[in-house]
């Protein structure tokens, strides 16, 4: 189990249930970052059958899993997908210096309609400059149901993010978000090592809920203009590529999964679904 | 071998905040058939349009408009493919 101090907080889970991805820049020491990259340009590492528990995976001596075992990188999965959870598969994935194009727009694996949810993690092992690629995130796109490639006519949206870091830098992304490799236009060899994740545990409050209290899910006043930064303030905050009625939906969804997460029923952000399920019954007496 | 002016189709697809032509971009493709640009994923952050009507304005000919389909029933509040996707093309001559 992760110390505390390495959990994530409220406002990260709820910046995570709204735009689906966590971003850590430069977290991995250079040391480990120089040992993976030997051993990716050695030929890989070994993978594990799908379903092993992670805890078994990466035995040291392992850069991959001294990279996955900082205390930093334990407390954000543990938040995410509980601390056993399970080994579905890696990935070293390579962008072919000065090549043609980008790789087409995609959601991972199949179509997925769970409030539960993987993690994939993905690591960045050297410094990924734009003319590099990076990875292209579309913030926000985790609850649209489509089924891998079938998004790959999108080239380009308001909001993307190219993922431009330093070594060292990981993403923590929900399942269900839109990526791609951008075209790397660079004469050196893009690597980013990817791994899936499975919880085995219910997906409730597994982060520091310390800052969770009764305002968190109070009603706010709506239409008023009025600026928070609060937790309902970030599941409500639009992505820039949002059409105007899909937007709130996401919204909707958003609510939902955090409902899911927190076991709060009656949880909601702008009052979108208190208001459809006021369904009164009880009659005016006479 | 003969030469000669044949013409070829530029395609750009905009995805609209609405479904009315003269509401903002939010996403967009597009697909240049005379092989002079090779657009691709992720290759630019800059919208070539600020909004459908600009494109219109600007020469392209709207050649789909996105239908209005009301939803499945159960499905009132899933989202999935960007909507409001809106087809332009140019055709353009070229020396083949």
């Amino acid at each position: 189990m992760s110390d505390k101090q390495h959990l994530l907080d409220s406002r990260q889970m709820a910046e995570f249930v709204a735009r689906g991805f966590l971003r850590f820049d430069g977290i991995v020491p250079d040391e480990i970052n120089r040992a993976v990259m030997d051993a990716f340009e050695a030929g890989g590492i070994s993978s594990y059958p799908a379903g092993t528990p992670f805890a078994e995976c990466y035995p040291e001596p392992s850069p991959i899993g001294a990279m996955l075992r900082l205390p930093q990188v334990c407390g954000i999965l543990e938040s995410l997908v509980g601390p056993d959870p399970l080994f579905d598969h890696h990935a070293i994935h390579k962008r072919l210096p000065n090549e043609g194009k980008a790789q087409g727009m995609h959601g991972d694996s199949i179509i997925d309609t769970r409030l539960h949810f993987d993690v994939q993690l993905m690591y960045f092992p050297h410094d990924v400059p734009l003319e590099m690629g990076g990875t292209l995130l579309l913030p926000g796109s985790h609850f649209r149901r489509i089924n891998e490639m079938e998004v790959a006519r999108y080239q380009n949206f308001l909001g993307q993010i190219p993922m431009v870091c330093e070594a060292g830098s990981i993403l923590v992304l929900h399942h269900g978000i839109w990526h791609c490799g951008r075209q790397n236009q660079t004469d050196r060899m893009r690597y980013m090592y990817k791994i899936r994740l499975n919880p085995s545990v219910r997906q409730l409050r597994l982060w520091n809920t310390d800052d969770l209290d009764d305002d968190t899910g109070a009603h706010q006043p709506i239409f008023a203009g009025e600026k928070r930064d609060d937790v309902q303030a970030i599941l409500a905050k639009l992505e820039p590529w949002y059409e105007a009625g899909d937007g709130r939906l996401e919204i909707v969804n958003r609510t939902l999964l955090w409902r899911f997460l927190t076991g709060d029923e009656d949880f909601d952000v702008h009052y979108w679904l208190t208001r459809l399920e006021n369904m009164p019954e009880n009659r005016l007496s006479a | 071998m003969a030469s000669g002016k044949q013409q070829r189709q530029q395609l750009l697809i905009l995805y609209l905040n609405t479904s009315a032509l003269d509401s903002d971009v939010k996403g967009w493709t597009m697909y240049d058939g005379t092989g002079r640009e090779h657009h691709t994923t992720g290759d630019s952050d800059q919208r070539p349009y600020a909004t459908g009507m600009d494109a219109l304005l600007d020469g392209w000919r709207v050649i789909q408009f996105p239908q209005l389909i009301p939803p499945y029933p159960g499905m009132e509040y899933t989202t999935s493919f960007k909507k409001n996707e809106y087809i332009f093309e140019k055709l353009e001559t070229i020396d083949s």
